[in-house]
């Protein structure tokens, strides 16, 4: 009789199979339709919509913005959850609740307060768009020449409706994912390792750069590489605050709905499955980036 | 170089872990820290570090004060007791890690740091291990690294926190006499926190006895041994037996009987009647035959009798009351000379001991685990 038990923990065929169910329904076809439809399109036709000018300028908006949205919220994701395992203070408990609300909160809420806030008349764009206007009038109450008041008049930083607020929605929604990848690992971290390295003389920035950095790096990069992915793909707190001027702050996803809302369903799909394919190529460099330095590092574990 | 210490006073929130703590190390040689959990050596070795700040009080090295001297210029090597390992890098690099993050101008070049590492890992005896990382080694051979590691900047001290804590009792064996040579060759003055008295003992040129942020006693470790100064120290250093009775006639007067039949000088000096306590070692405890006749002695029967290695163990109980517990340490040949068997009735004669009058034993015995 052959032996019936050969692993002590049962239930891997039917959990396989159903992994690979759920996969399939949920994500293969899905995908898979994607580049089914888009090869309705003959080769030439496909390249004419996924490289018309404008769709290209907003792939340059999505991805490059968010890979700088990423690339903040890394160090101040990094800062935050720095703060919030090393030290105590009051109200820490409530910040560490805070910092999960972009998870939670609809992402359509989330662009129309940032919206209200940073546009022209907003509590926080009043003051980002029009500082040199109220600096130029106080220079002439002053007696100030004319042409430094022009000068001082064209001071002050537009958010909202321009790529910068697209960049402060994408912050906003990538907050969490560096904060809660990098916490575990810090709160393992050993204050005995900063120790030994300021007895041996190492300064501050040196005892990061050498030796706590090299441990959080991969934490860092899935954190960095799930804010990364979930960036490209925001729309809902994207959409109010970047005002959607073409060629200037319209992001993919804009232009997907763009053309599914012209019925031109082809191209949409077209577009969609560059984004596909393009994000999918950088979360490889980012996982295999990620896999190089935990392997060095777990190595010595 | 001296290591002082002046009123050094640290409190942890309600828990005072040292009270007013004066001490001075000399020059070259190894001091034990020796105590129970809790009793505030670790907190004073890492102040003398610079890792913790005292609330009040001074440390002084060589002379001068280096209470505002921060850990990195203190120029002290310090030891943990779980390696602090740099686990990315390997033995090399964690070697000359030290020397990598001196300042430009300080830094030695590139051939000068390796001579200067591979001598190191040569000292530990561990030269054929550079390339591999911590994970690969053993607890004593992480430790040892960890030692190169903080010698390698040259430290004034060297400040060791139970240095070999986490090894087992084999290997903490071994790298004990291997610290002592090893200290013997290098003349660096050096503090090492236990609570092992046996490793106090066996490794240190000076023993400082702590017990809740008190200094007990300082002295060679033979000295301490020997004439221990307070009942937590004679407790602490070793297995003990204790009877409470009073003082009758330069005797210690128990209950309904004598524990021994001579005057002993220490009980000579304290007035009779006094409340006192005696202390009695394992193998200066002898037992007697019970015999009606006899009724010096304290009367137990003995429930145990463990025979391995050259001493033989034997657990008692007394016959009194409250069934206190003694242990007494013999030979296997005078154990079969007597033909002790278990469950016999004995009475236990010290041949010596040493007295303490009792004021505040209770806490003084709490700290000593008896």
């Amino acid at each position: 009789m052959a032996r019936r038990y050969k692993n002590v923990l049962p239930g891997f065929p039917l959990t396989l199979g159903y992994t690979l169910v759920y996969l399939s329904l949920v994500i293969l076809i899905p995908l898979t339709a994607v580049f089914i439809k888009a090869a309705d399109l003959s080769p030439s036709q496909f390249w004419a919509v996924v490289s018309a000018p404008r769709v290209v300028a907003s792939y340059k908006v999505s991805f490059g913005l968010s890979l700088a949205a990423a690339a903040i919220n890394s160090v101040f994701g990094l800062m935050l959850a720095w703060s919030l395992v090393r030290y105590s203070f009051p109200g820490k408990k409530l910040i560490d609740a805070l910092v999960d609300l972009p998870f939670a909160l609809p992402t359509a809420v989330a662009g129309i307060a940032l919206t209200a806030l940073y546009a022209g008349n907003g509590w926080l764009g009043r003051f980002l768009e029009t500082p040199g206007v109220k600096l130029a009038a106080l220079w002439l109450r002053l007696g100030g020449s004319a042409e430094t008041a022009e000068y001082l008049a064209g001071f002050g930083v537009k958010v909202a409706y321009t790529p910068l607020g697209i960049l402060v929605a994408l912050i906003f929604i990538g907050l969490p994912f560096v904060v809660r990848t990098v916490q575990p690992i810090l709160e393992d971290l050993d204050t005995e390792l900063e120790e030994a390295a300021a007895s041996l003389g190492a300064r501050r920035w040196q005892t990061f750069r050498h030796v706590l950095l090299p441990i959080l790096l991969p934490a860092l990069l899935t954190g960095f590489a799930l804010a990364f992915a979930r960036a490209v793909g925001e729309y809902g707190s994207v959409i109010f605050i970047a005002g959607n001027i073409p060629m200037v702050s319209e992001i993919t996803p804009l232009m997907i709905i763009t053309k599914l809302e012209q019925y031109d369903y082809v191209g949409a799909t077209a577009v969609a499955a560059v984004m596909l394919l393009l994000s999918f190529v950088l979360l490889l460099l980012v996982n295999i980036l990620q896999a190089w330095t935990s392997r060095r590092i777990r190595r010595g574990r | 170089m001296s290591i002082e210490v002046r009123d050094i006073y640290k409190q942890f929130g309600n828990f005072v872990a040292l009270d007013n703590v004066s001490l001075a190390f000399s020059s070259g040689q190894l001091t034990a820290l020796l105590g129970p959990s809790g009793c505030g050596k670790t907190t004073l070795l890492r102040i003398i570090a610079g890792l913790e700040s005292a609330d009040r009080g001074t440390v002084l090295l060589e002379g001068e004060d280096a209470s505002d001297i921060h850990v990195r210029e203190r120029q002290v090597g310090f030891v943990f007791q779980h390696y602090a390992l740099f686990r990315h890098l390997n033995v090399f690099e964690n070697v000359a890690f030290g020397l990598r993050v001196k300042p430009r101008k300080q830094r030695p070049s590139e051939a000068n740091i390796r001579k200067k590492v591979r001598a190191l890992l040569e000292l530990v005896q561990l030269d054929w291990l550079a390339d591999r990382l911590p994970a690969q080694l053993s607890g004593g051979q992480r430790q040892r690294i960890a030692l190169a590691r903080a010698l390698a900047v040259e430290p004034r001290v060297l400040l060791l926190d139970e240095p070999f804590g986490a090894l087992d009792a084999k290997v903490r064996k071994e790298l004990r006499r291997w610290l002592r040579r090893l200290h013997d060759e290098l003349h660096i003055t050096s503090i090492f926190v236990t609570h092992d008295q046996e490793e106090a003992l066996e490794v240190s040129d000076s023993v400082v006895l702590m017990n809740q942020g008190h200094v007990e006693q300082i002295g060679a470790p033979q000295e301490v041994y020997q004439h221990p100064a307070t009942p937590f120290v004679y407790g602490f250093l070793g297995a003990v037996n204790y009877f409470h009775g009073r003082i009758e006639e330069g005797r210690v007067r128990l209950d309904d009987t004598l524990l021994h039949a001579d005057a002993a000088p220490e009980a000579a000096s304290l007035t009779a009647g006094a409340s006192v306590t005696a202390f009695v070692r394992p193998h200066e405890l002898g037992i007697a035959p019970e015999d009606n006749a006899n009724t010096v002695g304290v009367a137990a029967r003995i429930t145990r009798i463990l025979g391995f290695g050259a001493l033989a163990r034997i657990e008692l109980v007394g016959l009194s009351a409250d069934a206190q517990h003694f242990e007494v340490e013999m030979s296997r040949d005078q154990l079969a000379a007597q033909g002790l068997s278990e469950g016999q009735n004995v009475r236990l004669t010290p041949s010596r001991i040493k007295v303490f009058e009792r004021e505040c034993d209770s806490v003084l015995l709490a700290g000593a685990g008896i």
